[in-house]
């Protein structure tokens, strides 16, 4: 402590913080560091700010705006990164950090790094989204392809193209499609084919690179370009395995090359039966639609001939009936006649006027009769009466009185004396003369 | 019809073979969709006979407007292996 004391050298705030500068300044000129991005932000001015750190320490770390541009990626949270720089001490804070001038991502390349981050970037502001996507037209009146107009590439899609469909016509744009004025040149070519506007469908292919060849294709520009191209693009870069920028921003995604050729050019010959069928389809349709009609129309005209028929027979049986009607008519008018003129004959025949004819000719016969009778009667009554009136005279006692004969009663009975054995001796006897009578005594018998 | 796709058209084709082969249209509604069929089958056809066999480099000039120039597959193009 004394010896402290003794040798005691006491330090302003700046002068102490100077020393440190300086030790650190000259110790650190240039260094490499690796470690974790955290606490990243960049502030007005531009300059990115953030921590580097380990399981163990941290340190501030700072890049200015100019190197950051440098950069192929971004820095961002979360990152690892191998960084040049130097040790800095800022002396109004107190606080030491590291200038770096350089960065990269520690293990995934720098390229790698900054395509995925590009990716991520573009999806996030919704370049890949379907909802962007056209749909590749199934017949496209003119292809256009960006490409290298030379090599393999181009010659495949020609070949595959004319193969399918040929006579498809095709226009070329030719680019480069790797170094350092690819991407401009294939997002120039894109707006030229959109400003001409002549073709249905883009190509925009390139054979198969290493990532730096197909950087061109993992740039933004290019992204851009193909977003805002009004007529569809199918990219086909590099291998079947390779996903660039490009693939992920066009309407659809080749494989490769030839792939996209075949995706953009149909078979003409499908296309063409196909279209033949369908217009024998149409055709048999509307001739078989035509058959079902007519038969319909000829079982309706059967439906219809029959309640005609109907109609006819119909007719003919009201004129049968008809005629049969009016005959009976007749016939029964003529049997009624017939029987007036019976049943008014026999009316007549049975006038009472006849019979009382008849009864008046009777009664003129009974009358006749009558009369015949009354006067044969009378004639023989009287005829009877004259007989019996001479009989009468005839037998008229009195007549024969007068002729001298008498008649003997019994007295006082009176009973006419016709045999003598009817009185006796002494009886007296009543004897009538024509002129008196005399009494008279029976002195024998 | 004026600009009918050779797509939109095959696809109308086919809509109306659909409905005419469901059989459930009239007569006349038929009649007029087969005429539009046919109409339409012709359109196909002749886009696809429609055939220029063409190809066209494009150059932009040093003006930089842009010319047309013959493409010939059988020259440099194949000959220069580089992509």
């Amino acid at each position: 402590m004394q010896e402290v004391n003794s040798i005691k050298k006491v330090y302003s705030v700046s002068e102490l913080t100077e020393k440190i500068k300086l030790l650190l300044e000259e110790e650190f000129p240039i260094v490499w560091v690796f470690g974790e991005i955290s606490n990243f932000r960049i502030p007005s001015s531009g300059h990115s700010y953030f921590t580097l750190k380990d399981r163990f320490a941290q340190i501030s770390a700072v890049m200015f705006k100019a190197q950051t541009r440098n950069l192929k990626f971004q820095l961002q949270d979360g990152m690892s990164i191998v960084g040049l720089g130097r040790i800095s001490l800022y002396e109004p804070r107190g606080a030491y950090q590291i200038i770096l001038e350089y960065a990269e991502p520690k293990g995934a390349g720098a390229l790698q790094v900054a395509f995925e981050q590009l990716k991520r970037r573009l999806a996030e502001e919704g370049l890949f989204d379907s909802i962007h996507k056209s749909i590749i037209p199934l017949l496209p009146g003119r292809v256009c392809v960006i490409t290298s107009p030379t090599g393999a590439v181009i010659r495949d899609i020609l070949n595959i193209v004319h193969r399918r469909c040929p006579g498809l016509p095709i226009e070329i744009l030719p680019v480069s499609v790797q170094g350092d004025t690819a991407a401009e040149q294939i997002s120039k070519a894109l707006a030229i084919a959109n400003l001409r506007a002549s073709s249905d469908v883009i190509i925009l292919a390139r054979g198969g690179g290493s990532l730096e060849d197909l950087a061109p294709f993992n740039s933004e520009v290019v992204a851009r370009a193909i977003f805002a191209s009004r007529i569809p693009v199918v990219s086909a870069i590099g291998h079947e395995t390779d996903y660039t920028i490009s693939d992920f921003v066009a309407d659809l995604r080749a494989p490769t090359p030839s792939a996209a050729a075949e995706l953009v050019a149909p078979l003409r010959s499908e296309l063409q039966s196909r279209c033949l069928q369908l217009r024998q389809r149409c055709e048999k349709c509307v001739i078989s639609l035509i058959q079902r009609f007519r038969d319909k129309k000829t079982f309706l005209s059967r439906a219809l001939m029959k309640p005609l028929k109907q109609v006819q027979e119909l007719n003919l049986r009201s004129d049968d009936l008809t005629h049969r009607l009016q005959r009976m008519l007749r016939f029964h008018m003529q049997q009624y006649n017939a029987r007036i003129r019976e049943t008014r004959h026999r009316i007549q025949y049975n006038s009472p006027m006849n019979h009382l004819n008849e009864l008046r000719y009777k009664l003129n016969n009974i009358d006749g009769n009558l009369l015949n009778s009354i006067y044969k009667m009378l004639s023989e009554k009287s005829n009877n009466l004259r007989v019996a009136g001479a009989a009468i005279a005839a037998l008229n006692p009195i007549s024969v009185l007068q002729r001298g004969y008498s008649i003997t009663r019994t007295k006082p009975d009176h009973k006419v004396v016709i045999t003598s054995d009817a009185i006796n001796k002494g009886q007296l006897l009543e004897v009538e003369l024509y002129q008196g009578k005399i009494d008279v005594s029976v002195i024998s018998k | 019809m004026a600009k009918l796709s050779f797509e939109k058209a095959l696809e109308q084709l086919e809509q109306i073979v659909r409905e005419m082969e469901s059989g459930e249209l009239s007569l006349e509604t038929s009649l007029k969709k087969f005429e539009e069929g046919i109409r339409l089958s012709q359109f196909c056809s002749q886009k696809l006979e429609e055939s220029e066999k063409k190809i066209t480099l494009l150059l932009e000039q040093a003006n930089g407007a842009i010319k047309e120039t013959p493409f010939d597959l059988n020259e440099d193009a194949i000959s220069d292996p580089q992509r």
